[in-house]
């Protein structure tokens, strides 16, 4: 008995340019909003993005984009992500709406393989997933799954997150997997702690993005989320961009 | 149409199998289509016919088979089989798209849990391939 979802995946994705994974090992970070920020911001700049909510059990990239309920993917030779806010968007939230998804790891990894083997995103420069917390399910099947992988990671300020994402990257260094490099989100002051550390682990320090109280009022808007110091910040960043950069 | 996507996977995954035991013509593909899926074997043939017209596969007879799926709750033990006919048209084509999505919508008929395991009959798998080898 063989599945034969996984032989479909690497032609799936073979018309994108660049897989990006928001990722952190410590969950309210912030990565939903960096990874929808990022997304956005490359897409303004004209490249052709995909945004790929990894998060099953606790999706939220629909909320900051605003996505209206009855929005739903176009069924054309598998399953063809909807447009967004400029973006090709992909969420489990099509399928189960405002209800709980209570999935244990062999149903995550089974959501994963299924999406990623019937989603037909065509020709894109970028793809960025928001990935769950952690380092369980979702970081393994992709690593396992999608070799191109490129994982970028977002920290906060706090001692407590930044030693959860000290294992991921020990992790993703032990599996020879690329970092694009570390944001630090939410920051408070002017602490260099967070950028020395990255530094010490042979990281990219790729900045950090002040608290913004006004990022709350931007969910739901795309628009405004890029007017925020998120969107800002991000914008400035030294971040994977496209050809027309 | 989904099934589409699907027989691309059942078809790139028969023919590493018949690379592997260096076939050079394809005779009959044996695949299982579990019930929480729902995919419709004559949807299903049809895309593998399309995408097969030429080639290893161009003299292969697909037989799809059906299973039964078997649910199976974490918290009480039951076992029962799922029943598309029990769930109303907008559930069923999201099971049929993303078979887990099920856990957001059924519940153990016993105590109510939505902690069930697929135990048996999710989706489609790949059961067997016959064909001429390269002597």
């Amino acid at each position: 008995m063989i599945d034969p979802r996984t032989s479909i995946i690497t032609e799936r994705l073979a018309r994108i340019r660049r897989i990006i994974a928001v990722s952190s090992g410590k969950g309210g970070v912030g990565k939903s909003m960096v990874a929808t920020a990022l997304a956005l911001s490359l897409a303004k700049e004209g490249s052709r993005v995909g945004l790929f909510d990894l998060d099953f059990t606790g999706p939220s990239t629909h909320i900051i984009l605003g996505v209206s309920d009855s929005l739903q993917p176009k069924e054309e030779k598998g399953i063809v992500p909807p447009t967004v806010g400029g973006l090709e968007y992909m969420s489990l939230v099509y399928y189960v709406g405002d209800n709980p998804a209570p999935l244990r790891g062999a149903d995550v990894s089974n959501v994963l393989i299924e999406l990623l083997a019937v989603t037909q995103w065509g020709q894109l420069d970028f793809l960025v997933i928001d990935m769950p917390p952690g380092i369980g399910d979702a970081v393994l099947d992709l690593v396992r799954l999608v070799k191109r992988i490129e994982f970028l990671i977002v920290t906060t300020p706090s001692l407590l997150a930044f030693e959860v994402v000290k294992k991921q990257v020990a992790l993703l260094c032990e599996l020879h997997m690329p970092v694009v490099g570390v944001i630090e989100n939410m920051k408070a002051d002017k602490s260099a702690a967070i950028q020395h550390e990255t530094t010490r682990l042979g990281l990219k320090y790729l900045g950090s993005i002040d608290y913004d109280a006004k990022v709350e009022l931007s969910i739901g808007n795309p628009e405004k989320l890029l007017d925020t110091a998120i969107g800002k910040a991000i914008g400035q960043m030294p971040l994977p961009r496209g050809d027309k950069q | 149409m989904h099934e589409w996507a699907l027989a691309e996977g059942i078809l790139a995954s028969a023919r590493k199998i018949a690379e592997q035991e260096h076939l050079i013509s394809v005779s009959e593909v044996t695949i299982r289509v579990g019930a929480l899926q729902q995919v419709e074997p004559p949807i299903l043939r049809f895309a593998l016919k399309q995408l097969s017209e030429d080639g290893l596969f161009s003299h292969a007879k697909f037989r799809i088979l059906k299973a039964k799926s078997t649910l199976k709750c974490r918290v009480c033990g039951t076992t029962w089989n799922y029943n598309s006919k029990k769930i109303d048209r907008a559930t069923a084509e999201a099971i049929h798209f993303v078979p887990e999505v099920a856990h957001s919508y059924i519940k153990c008929p016993k105590c109510g849990s939505p902690d069930f395991e697929i135990a048996s009959g999710r989706g489609v798998w790949l059961e067997d391939i016959k064909g001429v080898k390269n002597e």
